[in-house]
């Protein structure tokens, strides 16, 4: 199947219809055994039960950058290829990324209260990932101010690209700058530094969290295909009407 | 006089013409200065050490003022069909205009910055370094806002939208810009050091912004 017999929306929702069951319960099972391992998995030496929170918070970061990833992809698949999915895609997938940009905001001022003694510090990791934030947000403005969806997404894709420079700038701030976050721990020259029975309940925490964010993409992406078809039949109501 | 030129010849006319144009932005400038003091009381030493910083946030929100007519002006009146359809390359079409706001907004402030620099109670050499940071700097902004000012042009409120959208992206050059400002002055790290980067910040966004902001008009503009 390439990806040009998904241009047809009929057949992707078919797709889509078959496959949220599976995915979501992939998830759910994937869930259940990536929280029964980060419960078993020993405490931090010196952290005690906090370290927890890492478990929800490296996968929200995560993904939420694989997010905007995904979201260049589909601006490029809407401005070169205009493939009628990807803007879809693009819609879909902006305001899951801005929900898990927050929880990773979240979770962290919650860790950083007991470890750093503050929720909030102006370090460069939690400022380029507060801006990441703000341009989720700028995105969605924009695509609720332009009426018509098909150029609301090629504006959003011209953004979208742009924003895309934030994305090296929070995974490389822990190296360019001196921060109170702590440096690259997981993918780094020289191996993690993580003790594996913390980093593998983390890697079935990412898988469990990444399947959410497919489920979440796919049913979101089905939603905006029937609302684009509600919105053309009520387009041409209004106009057999008149 | 070729395409280019008489276009930044009309664009830096209407700007001096319609609405005060540069003088206007001074004056939005020495306001947004002014009120400083009012809401962080007038502590002449608090003042000279968060100066520079003040006085970049004034340049930053002065150079989005213009912005959101940049393009859409022109796409009111028609002339935005025009400039589309001639043979210039639009993306040079575009560096020109940008070229034509930094004259007429980024340009005068730089001039106001050592007056409006006293009244933070800034000595000569923290004014000569600002005045320097904001030359280099304030170009990228306004080559920023053009993403901003294309992708928003056909809205009919896009004023709102576009500061949100481009903020964000501004905040590097507003980081080395202050950095760089503070370092010559009071700063641990030498002065060359966030200087150079936001050197290169701008460098960058020469090139990133008409490119950008020129796909975003055709494609807005089919």
């Amino acid at each position: 199947m390439a990806l040009t017999d998904l241009a047809n929306p009929s057949r992707f929702l078919r797709l889509a219809n078959r496959a949220i069951p599976w995915l979501a319960g992939v998830t759910v099972i994937a869930f259940a055994f990536g929280i029964n391992q980060a419960m078993v998995a020993p405490d931090d030496y010196q952290q005690g039960a906090t370290v927890k929170i890492m478990y929800l918070h490296v996968p929200s970061a995560w993904l939420g950058m694989l997010c905007w990833g995904l979201m260049t992809l589909a601006a490029l698949g809407t401005l070169v290829w205009r493939h009628p999915l990807a803007d879809v895609t693009a819609k879909a997938a902006a305001p899951i990324g801005a929900a898990f940009t927050l929880l990773c905001l979240i979770t962290g001022s919650l860790w950083g209260r007991p470890e750093w003694g503050t929720y909030w510090v102006w370090d460069a990791r939690l400022t380029s990932e507060l801006i990441l934030f703000l341009l989720y947000l700028g995105v969605i403005a924009l695509w609720r101010t332009v009426d018509d969806p098909s150029r609301a997404a090629r504006a959003v894709a011209i953004l979208t690209l742009v924003g895309a420079i934030d994305l090296p700038i929070i995974k490389f701030s822990v190296d360019w700058w001196n921060t109170l976050h702590q440096g690259a721990s997981v993918f780094r020259i020289g191996g993690s530094t993580i003790y594996p029975t913390i980093l593998l309940p983390l890697f079935v925490m990412a898988l469990a969290f990444t399947l959410l964010f497919v489920t979440l993409v796919v049913a979101a992406m089905r939603n905006e295909i029937m609302r684009r078809r509600v919105r053309t039949l009520r387009l041409m109501q209004a106009s057999a009407a008149s | 006089m070729s395409a280019l030129t008489a276009l930044l010849v009309r664009d830096m006319r209407l700007a001096v013409r319609v609405g005060g144009g540069a003088l206007m932005g001074v004056l939005f400038f020495l306001v947004v200065v002014t009120i400083m003091p009012f809401a962080l009381g007038p502590d002449l030493a608090l003042l000279k050490r968060i100066g520079p910083a003040i006085l970049w946030l004034a340049a930053l929100l002065a150079s989005l003022l213009a912005l959101d007519r940049l393009f859409a002006s022109d796409h009111d009146d028609g002339s935005l069909d025009l400039i589309l359809m001639s043979r210039a390359p639009l993306e040079l079409v575009v560096a020109v205009k940008g070229l034509a706001h930094w004259l007429t907004t980024g340009l005068p402030l730089i001039i106001a910055a050592p007056l409006i620099g006293l009244f933070l109670n800034l000595d000569p050499p923290a004014e000569a370094t600002l005045v320097l940071t904001l030359l280099v700097g304030t170009p990228a902004l306004t080559f920023i806002g053009l993403i901003g000012a294309a992708i928003a042009v056909a809205l009919r409120r896009g004023g709102l939208l576009l500061a949100v959208i481009v903020l964000p992206l501004t905040v590097p050059v507003l980081i080395f810009g202050v950095a760089a400002a503070n370092a010559a002055v009071t700063g641990p790290i030498p002065f060359g050091t966030p200087f150079t980067i936001l050197c290169a910040l701008t460098l960058a966004s020469l090139v990133v912004g008409p490119f950008a902001a020129a796909a975003a008009l055709r494609q807005e503009m089919e």
